[in-house]
């Protein structure tokens, strides 16, 4: 109850920072940041107590959709890091913003972002994390187009947006599957089912596309790069730290449940190993630090994917341990690239020059969080990395052929990580040759090194006491897998892994320091970007065509389209009743009946042949009379009252609007062939003349008329049956045409405003406009 | 073109034009029981108007005074859902009518029907999309528009 409580009070703080607080966002800023430290603290003295604070609300209880939340360690865990690293970044902001116009939005939405990140760290039901899941998305997408002037912006976002969306759907499909195949979606539950049937596989590998789009593995790794239009601070959030891990924390979650399913085990070391060294070796080439962070990410969470999916309970221990290092050290590293992006006025490695020495504090942390990165004693990168490589080293040695080859991609990937961190940290503060000296504009504000401090300062701390950080991350691991232990050690003892790592630094180092600084490699021709780009760009073209040919903007097209229809829809059925007809035809019952049909129908003819519009206009009104005088013939006034005032209404109206137009109908009225139109004219006619006989002749249940007639006096408390069907019998139709009527006019009401604005603001352009329709 | 302005019209849309929405009043009154109803009674004095439209009074100004169109859409929807919704409060299903008699010194006895009410909202709606659109229409002398006299497409017609 006091999650739920606590995420809805955060909420209501996000529309607070819009509203009350928008002239103040500096303030407003500073305390969410204060709020969000606020739960780094309410949630670990809540993860303390005996039983887990837990908060179930059935949202649709028939089909077993709940909004479940538990505090359970993992959770804990998560939420610190979530809140932690939200209110560090959140207090960067401040300084880092200044007076941006779009600040306010800032604070709102990253104040709503992590409330959707907490919930789904919170989740226990993957439904619920699904929820949450989406909210993330659809934020990220707002925080990534922030500079919404900026249309590459635009389409990084939307690019995000479509992945990660497209990643959601899988994700539901999932949710779906799993609700099918085991009558729940919590993850509980998952764990102890049986898990043998295809369609639990089926589900638990959607669930997975939903986890590698949104955590940026191959091959949906690209937008992730491309996010990186977003300013600094929102990087720093969400696509390094938090939401990119969204993908990592589900499949941590899932990953007790799915120990049988070997594909499910394969795919997360193979996809994750591919983009470990993906993303490596194009963080590589990159020159634009925060880039190459990026892909540095990409690579970090192919590492994250490998450990957590691949099925052993140590590996699992060492992911999460290295989650939480990576998520520290990376988003301390964002903010540092944001300070000399900031200072400098640049981060590309071929401007910058000579940095460190006038900023050698920033110099200082960043190579410290770099050494992280690539994993060099004492910090607490080391002391996961190490883990991750014994646990492998072990596995390969025995007969996991998994472990094997996750051991060959993350060697690779740990020399290239340590060379990238090389790259960066020289890219960022070095003298270069032939670089003038970058000028720095004035030392950065406390605002901006203190949270990136305080980063550093946990991860060279838990480095330095890597033993009790180790013992610190055990139970967040056995939340998830009771096997899943191990520990953490500042000096591991003189082993193979240590050998292996010590010549992965080596290498890397070299590697590092040996690339130039635009390295001349070929492009690979086919990537998961253009494939996107394709893809997208097919899917409109395809609906650009589709529209083209459908909607020709002929209405005599229209028409046709609209009759053959009615033709068919109508016709079928109708010549399927013709056998059974009970009843006998009855031509006509009066005189008066025969006169009004030859008149109508000859008004008809008339209003067909006619070449003048005005003629038209009246012949159909002459139309409308004479079917109103049969429906008074056959006894119905209020129905013959009706159609009388509607036709006078209609003549005034189409008289308006004929009075406007040449007086002649064109001489070539459409491009469809007279003889077509004709056709089509008659089979309407015949197959509407025969629908209504055979419904009144093939009547096979009474009529409700008697019934109304009956019932009108004593329930409707009126004697005109027609008026009692409509207020009251039937009224509930009439309650809906009324609103059909009330849309009709604010549209016709919008339409005039529309045409009146658009006619002030340009007449030239309009004019254009309408010649060309 | 000129419009036609004919006295006899204007003189006799002077004074039926009253005497029309008097009827289109009877006629809703009186729907529930002989032909009428707010539909029909909402037609009639949707007439009324077009008659005083026809005259050449086709501003809004001139053709409402202080009625908003959109005013009369947004009431008449608002009485039609509220009486609907009203029994659903006490327990009924929609649109339940209810009824009350009395008897009144000189009226006699009388007899009201919620559904009357119901009547009203449609009465009101359907004058309002007809004044709406009679305004979309634009007026009847006013064609030109200063800067191309002699344009005849319809969709000029659509802006007053």
């Amino acid at each position: 109850m006091i999650i739920a409580f606590a995420l809805f009070a955060l909420l209501v703080y996000a529309g607070l920072c819009v509203t009350a607080l928008r002239r103040h966002s500096a303030l407003a800023a500073r305390i969410g940041a204060a709020l969000l430290a606020a739960c780094v603290v309410g949630s670990l003295v809540l993860g303390r107590r005996a039983d887990a604070e837990e908060w179930t609300w059935g949202w649709v209880p028939p089909l077993n959709l709940n909004i479940h939340l538990a505090l359970d360690d993992f959770a804990v865990a998560m939420v610190c890091l979530v809140a932690g690293l939200g209110a560090l970044v959140l207090w960067y902001s401040v300084d880092y913003f200044a007076d941006h116009r779009a600040y306010t939005q800032f604070v709102g939405l990253f104040m709503a972002f992590a409330v959707a990140m907490l919930g789904l760290v919170l989740s226990a039901d993957l439904f619920s994390m699904f929820v949450f899941w989406e909210l993330t998305s659809v934020i990220s997408f707002l925080l990534i187009g922030m500079n919404d002037e900026s249309a590459s912006a635009r389409s990084a976002a939307l690019r995000a947006l479509l992945v990660t969306g497209a990643g959601g759907l899988c994700l539901l499909i999932g949710v779906t599957l799993f609700q099918v195949s085991t009558g729940s979606s919590a993850f509980g539950v998952l764990a102890e089912v049986d898990q043998g049937g295809a369609m639990f596989t089926t589900a638990a590998m959607f669930a997975m596309v939903g986890a590698l789009t949104k955590s940026a593995q191959f091959p949906f790794h690209f937008w992730l790069p491309g996010a990186m239009s977003a300013p600094t601070p929102v990087s720093a959030y969400l696509h390094s730290a938090t939401m990119v891990k969204a993908g990592i924390v589900l499949m941590a979650r899932l990953s007790p449940a799915i120990t049988d399913v070997s594909v499910w085990r394969w795919a997360a070391v193979l996809l994750g190993g591919i983009t470990m060294v993906l993303g490596g070796v194009r963080a590589l080439r990159q020159v634009d630090t925060k880039l190459l962070l990026a892909h540095s990410t990409v690579s970090q969470l192919g590492f994250l994917t490998v450990l957590v999916g691949m099925g052993n309970p140590v590996a699992l221990y060492a992911g999460v341990a290295h989650l939480v290092a990576h998520a520290v050290f990376k988003a301390g590293l964002f903010m540092s690239v944001g300070i000399v992006d900031h200072e400098a006025g640049s981060r590309d490695i071929r401007v910058l020059s000579g940095v460190g020495k006038q900023l050698p504090v920033i110099a200082i942390l960043t190579a410290i969080s770099a050494a992280s990165m690539a994993g060099v004693m004492p910090f607490l990168g080391f002391a996961t990395k190490e883990k991750a490589l014994a646990t492998l080293i072990d596995g390969a040695s025995g007969d996991d052929s998994r472990a094997t080859v996750a051991l060959v991609f993350v060697v690779i990937g740990a020399v290239l990580s340590a060379a990238y961190s090389v790259r960066l940290v020289r890219g960022l503060f070095a003298v270069k040759k032939g670089v003038p000296a970058t000028q720095i504009h004035h030392a950065p504000a406390v605002g901006l090194v203190a949270p990136m401090a305080l980063t550093v300062v946990v991860t060279v701390v838990a480095g330095l006491a890597a033993g009790w950080w180790g013992t610190l991350m055990k139970p967040v691991a056995q939340s998830l897998n009771a096997e899943a232990t191990g520990k953490l050690a500042l000096w591991p003892g003189f082993n193979s892994a240590l050998v292996v790592s010590i010549l992965v630094l080596i290498a890397g180092g070299v590697l590092g320091w040996r690339i130039p600084v635009e390295p001349k490699w070929p492009t690979l021709r086919i990537s998961g970007e253009r494939i996107f780009q394709s893809v997208y760009e097919g899917v409109l073209s395809f609906c650009a065509h589709v529209t083209r040919y459908s909607q020709s903007g002929s209405l005599s097209a229209y028409n046709v389209a609209v009759m053959v229809m009615v033709v068919l829809a109508v016709g079928i059925p109708v010549t399927g009743l013709i056998g059974d007809v009970s009843g006998d035809v009855v031509i006509a019952d009066s005189v008066a009946q025969v006169a009004m049909v030859v008149l109508a129908a000859s008004f008809a003819l008339g209003a067909a042949r006619t070449q003048r519009r005005f003629a038209a206009a009246l012949l159909l009104g002459g139309l409308g009379f004479a079917c109103a005088v049969i429906f008074a013939l056959f006894g119905a006034p209020d129905v013959a009252l009706t159609q009388l005032l509607v036709e006078c209404l209609v003549i005034v109206v189409l008289l308006l609007v004929v009075r406007q137009m040449p007086r002649r109908f064109p001489s070539e009225i459409s491009w469809i062939p007279r003889s077509l139109r004709l056709v089509v004219s008659i089979a309407v006619g015949l197959v509407m003349a025969t629908f209504a006989l055979m419904t009144s002749l093939s009547r096979n249940a009474p009529s409700v008329g008697d019934e109304y007639l009956v019932r009108s006096k004593p329930e409707g408390a009126g004697s005109n049956v027609v008026n009692v069907i409509l207020v009251d019998f039937r009224g509930t139709d009439t309650l809906g045409e009324v609103i059909v009527l009330l849309v009709a006019g604010i549209g016709i009401v919008n339409l005039v405003r529309m045409a009146q604005r658009r006619r002030r603001e340009d007449p030239d352009k309009i004019e254009m406009a309408e010649v060309g329709e | 073109m000129k419009p036609l302005h004919s006295l006899i019209l204007d003189e006799a849309e002077r004074w039926l034009f009253r005497v029309i929405l008097l009827v289109s009043l009877y006629f809703t009154v009186r729907g529930h029981n002989a032909p009428g109803g707010g539909f029909i009674g909402g037609l009639v004095a949707g007439a009324a108007f077009t008659l005083r439209h026809l005259t050449g009074l086709s501003s809004e100004e001139d053709l409402c005074g202080r009625l908003r169109p959109t005013m009369l859409l947004g009431l008449g929807a608002l009485v039609a859902i509220v009486t609907a919704m009203v029994p659903l409060f006490v327990g009924d299903t929609l649109l339940e009518s209810a009824v009350w008699s009395g008897d009144l010194p000189i009226v006699g006895e009388f007899k009201v029907v919620s559904a009357a009410i119901f009547d009203t909202g449609v009465y009101l709606v359907v004058l309002g999309v007809i004044l709406t659109i009679l305004l979309a229409l634009g007026g009847t002398e006013d064609t030109t528009d200063g800067d191309n006299g002699e344009d005849t497409s319809d969709s000029r017609g659509v802006v007053s």
